[in-house]
Order: C-alpha cells, then structure tokens, then sequence
C-alpha cells in the first residue's frame, strides 16, 4: 500500500522539482489571472446566453434572447449615445492632448519628467471630488455662472448640469493624462533628422506634420485612443455625478442590471458587448503598435 | 543686411510660437488643475452648499477630525489599498520574472490575460468580481475588496517589473551563484535589492489605483468594507458635506509630500548604487 503511494507520487514529486524555478514564479500570478480574471470572464459569457426567472434567479437554458433584447430602441439609444460620448471625449483627448504632448516633448529631459508629473498628479486625487468640483461650477448658482453674469455674457443663469456638454467635460478630466502618456512617449521617440529630412526636400510644417510626424507617432496615438475610448464607455460615475441620472450610458445599464434590477443575463450581454468592442479597438492596435510598449503609467 | 532682417524675422517668429505654446500648454495644465484649486477654496468656504464665497473658516477640517465618520472611510481605503499593494507587488514582482525568464506552456496566454483589467472597462471586471464572489459564496466584504483591488494592480507591477528585469544585467546573478549562494539566497541578496526602484514605482502606482478606485469596490464592498470613493458616490445624491472637500485637500497634500519622499529616496538610491559600484574599483 505504502509502497504504491511512492509509486504515484514519485514521478509528481520530480516533475515538481524540475520545474520549481518556473512554478514558484510563474505559478501564483498563472493561478491569480485564471481564477480572478479568466474564469469570471467565461462565466459572463456563459451567463449571457442563459435566462432567467421571474425572481431574477439564473435558470441554465440556452437562448440569445439577451442579445435580442439589445436592439430594442432604448437600449440602442443608451449603447449609441455612449459611443457618441466616449467618441467626442477621444477626439477631445487627442487634439489638446496631442500639442500638450508634443510640447512636453520638445523640453529638455528634466523638465519634461516634472512637467509630466504635473499632469499625472490630479489624476491621483479622488477623480469623485474632481467631478464634484466641476458639479458646484456648473450649478445654476454656482461660480460659472456667478462669472458669466457678472460680465454680461448671459442675462440668465444656465443649467451646465444634466448635459451632455458638462458629462464630455468630466470624462475629459478623467481621462486627459491617460492620452498625454502614450502620446508623449512615441512622440518623445520621434527621430527629429527625419523632420529636418522632410523640410529640407521641400515640405511646409504642415505637411510635415501629416505626412511625417503623424505616421511615425500612430502607436502613440492609437494607444491614446484604447486608453480613453474604453474607459470611457464604462465610467458609469461620471454621468450619474454631472448627468444627474439624465445622461444615461452603457456603464450605468449595466450596473443597474446587476446592483438594482438583479437581470445577470441581460447585463452579462451587454458586457459582451464592451469587451468585443475592446477586442477590436485592441485589435487594431497591434496593427501598428506592440502591446508591450503601451504606455500604462 | 537684408540677411540679418530675414534672421530676426526667424528668430521673432520662432520667439512668438515659443510663446503661443507656453500660453496653451498653460492653458491645459489649468483646465487640469481648475477642480483641485475649487476643492480647495471650497474647502475653506463658510457657506455650506458652496454656491459663493462666504469667507474663510477652518471649521470643516475641526469637524473633520472631532465629528466625522470619513476619517474611518479612509481608514478603510488605506488599509484595502495597503493589502492590495503588497499582495500585487509580491506576487507581481515574482511572476514578472517567472515571465520574463522562464518559457512554460500556458505563458502566452497568462501575458495576454495581464492586459484583460488593463484594457477592459472597469464595469466588466467588477460585474465579473461579484459574480465570482457570489458564485463562490464568499461574502462581500474587506477580503472581496482587497481580492478585487490586487487583482487590477497585478498587471500594472508585472508590467513595471517586466521591462526592469529585460534590462537587468544576468550576470551579476551568475557570479552569485558561482560563488555559492543557491537560487533563494541569490533571489534575496542580488535581484531583489536590484529591483527595489522597479518595486517602489510598482508599489506607488498599485497603491493610487487603490486608493482611487470607485467602480470596482462600488461592485465588491458589501455593507461593511465602504472606502472614501464609495462613500462619497453614495452621497452625491443627498450632496457632498464641505468635510469632503477638506479631506481630500489634505489628502493632495499628503501625496504630494509623498511624491518629493519618493523623488528624494530614488536620487537616494541611485547615488548609493553608484558609490557601492564605484567602492568595488
């Protein structure tokens, strides 16, 4: 009996051995993303095509009613008008971001890093109190209009709130640091003789800059484009502070369907949604840029 | 002549984009920091919805301190976002180097799967948290908090570390282990103190993660693990207390304090690297 125990157990206790290198690194973060990461997202899947009762309990029978319930108008309002957002707050993100970054870069090194810390260190105060502070400005009677009056640029106070508007200004505060990053590092890496190159055959600055500087700095500015347009779409927070519940998107459906209306299915569909949508955003950036070098902070 | 009009004209033009780029990248850096210097003054305002100016008072931070509850809410989010810190950076710091040394079977897939909280709305990978959670029975609380922040900090140390151990010099270990000392020891006594500045940066970015997050808790905190963001969402619809505004000022204060602490240390550092090097000659 002992016998056959050791028999079992040798070639395991020798696999083990060999590999203890790898296992001991490589084995707590495998089993971490695999359970914390992978798995939960199966099971979105999973749950996507499954149904549910009358209790809002999960009944395991196939059907693609969720995703059938997505095209619904209302819904589709709610999915359009998130892209719409998290599309201007992109495009926002990249033209004042872009000369900002190009700014920062044309500084020597020193400098550059402080200036560089100056964006980043908002970014590490509670994003909630900053969006707060955006709330009180745009109040009927907060201080936006308080200014406005007082030089007579509006004879009546205006609601900022419950806006589309004032909803891009906040996910803009949000997100403008994490579009200077990427930015910055490929337009820091730029070969400047190949701008000297471009102007001494001939070319203005501005077709130097479209034909050029564009190109050579696409990683950059795709890795702009995933760090904003996503996050983007699933920051339920800033609608709900500056929105006021008016401005409903993507993120808040689907928190509701999980915090408030217990509908798992529906919500899960809708989660599907959002990360097809990363997949292709990702997909399209390792088109021009590697993942590895993706700027993350 | 004429040549030194055409220089001046160059030199003034260049002189006049100089300064068109100052006054813009002033003006960004202003639109940054508009919401930070309003909390601030709000945080001093006596007037307790803050529609004007009322007048200087101190009398937020006093309550802050003798009739608050958000002092217990911080405590909470420093102490998730100390957990999650040091689980991450332990567990981060060691799988970076699994990664970037070792070749294995699944380690494509474990190397892409760190860019899934990364890249993927937040919203998703909290719904999926509390589905885990819930699957699993396990009740929401300090431990699904800290399970839930280590888990969208890991990628980021991996990702730190890993560019920091690419760069590392292999044969330094090498030498440590000709001379004797085995795997462990070479671990404690050569790589990780070669580490610590990657480890330091890993930690100081897990660490504001952390204690920023408000989508994801919102998902996993339960009734007793409310951290400050998740308390301060869930008044926003009664409105915030001027208490809110002071606290967070003092916690930029506290940051920034952090940040010169962290510069110092890492000048620190590399100036002992350097003399330590320079003692072997």
């Amino acid at each position: 009996m002992s016998e056959n125990n050791a028999m079992t157990l040798a070639p395991k206790k020798s696999f083990l051995k060999r590999n203890l290198p790898v296992v001991s690194t490589a084995g707590p973060i495998s089993i971490w993303m695999i359970i914390f990461v992978m798995l939960p997202l199966l099971y979105i899947l999973f749950i996507s095509f499954m149904s549910r009762d009358v209790y809002g309990n999960i009944e395991y029978t196939f059907t693609t009613d969720n995703y059938k319930e997505m095209i619904q108008p209302l819904y589709l309002k709610v999915i359009w008008k998130s892209l719409k957002l998290a599309f201007l707050t992109t495009v926002i993100c990249l033209v004042v971001g872009y000369p900002l970054a190009y700014y920062i870069a044309s500084k020597p090194s020193k400098l550059a890093a402080k200036l560089l810390m100056l964006v980043m260190i908002p970014y590490w105060t509670s994003s909630l109190v900053r969006l707060f502070s955006i709330n009180q400005l745009g109040m009927p009677n907060g201080f936006l209009n308080l200014l406005l009056l007082k030089l007579g640029i509006v004879s009546e106070p205006v609601d900022f709130l419950f806006s589309d508007g004032i909803v891009i200004m906040g996910l803009l505060t949000a997100m403008l640091p994490f579009s200077v990053l990427p930015l910055y590092s490929s337009i820091e890496k730029l070969d400047k003789s190949l701008l000297e190159a471009s102007k001494d055959l001939g070319a203005n600055p501005a077709k130097t800059f479209i034909k050029v500087t564009i190109p050579l700095t696409m990683p950059g500015i795709v890795g702009c484009v995933l760090l904003v347009f996503i996050p983007s779409l699933g920051m339920y927070y800033v609608p709900e502070m500056l929105g006021g519940g008016k401005v409903m998107l993507i993120g808040t459906l689907i928190k509701n369907q999980f915090l408030m209306t217990k509908n798992w299915p529906f919500g899960a569909s809708l989660a599907i949604l959002l990360i097809l949508i990363t997949l292709a955003m990702m997909w399209i950036y390792t088109r021009v840029g590697k993942l590895d070098e993706l700027e993350v902070g | 002549m004429a040549g030194e009009k055409r220089l001046s004209k160059r030199l003034r033009k260049k002189r006049l984009w100089g300064r068109v780029s100052n006054v813009y990248a002033f003006l960004v850096y202003l639109f940054i920091y508009v919401p930070i210097i309003v909390m601030v003054i709000y945080s001093f305002n006596d007037q307790k919805n803050n529609y004007y100016w009322n007048g200087f008072t101190t009398e937020w931070y006093e309550k802050l301190f003798t009739n608050s509850d958000l002092v217990g809410y911080l405590g909470i989010s420093l102490i998730v976002a100390v957990a999650a810190t040091i689980i991450s950076v332990i567990i981060g710091t060691i799988g970076a180097l699994g990664l970037v040394r070792f070749e294995f079977k699944l380690k494509s897939v474990i190397s892409n799967s760190l860019y899934i909280p990364i890249v993927v709305p937040e919203v998703v990978l909290g719904i999926s948290l509390l589905m885990l959670f819930e699957i699993a029975n396990f009740p929401l609380g300090m431990t699904t908090m800290i399970l839930s922040h280590a888990t969208f900090c890991i990628p980021f140390v991996v990702i730190i570390m890993r560019g920091r151990i690419a760069g590392m010099d292999l044969s330094i270990e090498e030498a440590s282990m000709d001379l004797g000392a085995n795997r462990l020891i070479t671990f404690f006594r050569v790589t990780l103190p070669l580490l610590i500045p990657g480890i330091m940066s890993g930690a100081f970015m897990s660490f504001t993660l952390s204690i920023d997050d408000v989508i994801i808790s919102n998902f996993v905190a339960g009734p007793y693990a409310t951290t400050l963001p998740v308390k301060i969402l869930s008044m926003v619809k009664t409105g915030l207390s001027p208490e809110v505004n002071a606290l967070t000022t003092l916690m930029v204060l506290v940051l920034l304090v952090g940040i010169l602490i962290n510069n110092a240390v890492q000048a620190l550092l590399k100036k002992r690297a350097l003399t330590n090097i320079k003692s072997y000659f």
